[in-house]
């Protein structure tokens, strides 16, 4: 383990907040791509239902 | 059943694809998954502070194999969005606009994370250098393509013509990989190259490929779940794709 502490953890040697805004936005933007995606098979299930009269599964 | 005796042409097929898609994508998600938590262990915890850019380097982490992934992906959209054009394989083209998204993800990500880093170790967020237009150029290429494809309302009309943009940028991917060499540019040269041994400690290696790892992964999952969506709006009047629904 490189750090002793969790103060110097989030600390970074004074670049935490370029060092974690990086890596907040790059999850941050994964999770809405994955929440985008599965919304959008959601919603072609369903259209694609809708036009043949079926009921969709979930 | 050895690999050789299974007949990948099959796979070209919308079908058989979205039947394998759909069985590799869980795969693909927790490989991502337990490459990246083990990556930002060791890139967060465990490697050390760099002796130059003190901790601010650890941004190398999702930096890099975001860039890489932004190049690669565009190469793949480019093979095939020309696989689509010669051959006439719908497949083809729809993985090449299921790829799109995500690669101009990376691209956004590689050039934000760059912002961050340049700041404290250059002094500035952003300066019109080789190296960073030409990836801002890939990032304005992914947004051709995609608008280009989605202006068109026939889908293959659509595919044709974004192929020719596609495979006309690719030009740019050259010069975005060897732009540090090409021109004086405040960008600092590749880390690891083919031809030297890598100029950084084993630790940050290790952290960083097994990011580089994560990330190929989750593009992989990524595409290939937003490609089997495409398929069902493509074929939905098939009858496969009618029992799919129902």
């Amino acid at each position: 383990m490189h750090w002793s502490n969790l103060t110097d953890f989030l600390a970074m040697g004074g670049y935490g907040t370029y060092v974690w805004w990086s890596f907040g936005i790059c999850y941050l933007l994964f999770v809405c791509e994955l929440i985008s995606l599965i919304r959008n098979r959601k919603a072609t299930y369903k259209k694609l239902g809708k036009i043949r009269g079926y009921e969709t599964p979930h | 059943m050895p690999l050789r005796n299974i007949n990948w042409f099959k796979y070209a097929a919308p079908q058989p694809f979205y039947g394998l898609a759909g069985k590799l994508i869980p795969w693909f998600a927790v490989g991502a998954l337990i490459l990246g938590v083990a990556g930002l262990y060791i890139g967060l915890l465990i490697a050390p502070t760099d002796a130059q850019q003190g901790d601010a380097y650890r941004i190398i982490f999702i930096h890099v194999p975001a860039a890489w992934m932004s190049m690669f992906i565009y190469l793949l959209v480019a093979f095939w969005a020309a696989i689509g054009l010669i051959f006439n394989a719908r497949l083809a083209s729809m993985l090449a606009l299921s790829l799109a998204p995500t690669g101009a993800l990376m691209t956004f990500i590689a050039l934000f994370t760059g912002a961050l880093w340049g700041k404290p170790t250059w002094g500035t967020w952003w300066v019109w250098d080789a190296r960073l237009t030409s990836e801002l150029i890939l990032l304005f290429l992914y947004f051709g393509f995609l608008s280009l494809h989605a202006s068109i309302d026939d889908p293959r009309r659509a595919d044709r013509s974004a192929a020719v943009l596609a495979l006309v940028g690719v030009i740019n991917v050259p010069i975005i990989y060897f732009s540090v060499k090409w021109w004086n540019t405040l960008h600092q040269g590749a880390t690891i190259s083919m031809t030297k041994a890598p100029a950084m400690a084993s630790q940050m290696l290790l952290g960083m490929l097994l990011m580089v790892g994560s990330f190929w992964l989750y593009s992989l999952a990524t595409s290939l779940y937003r490609c089997r969506t495409l398929v069902l709006e493509r074929e939905e009047h098939a009858a496969w794709v009618v029992e799919e629904i129902q």
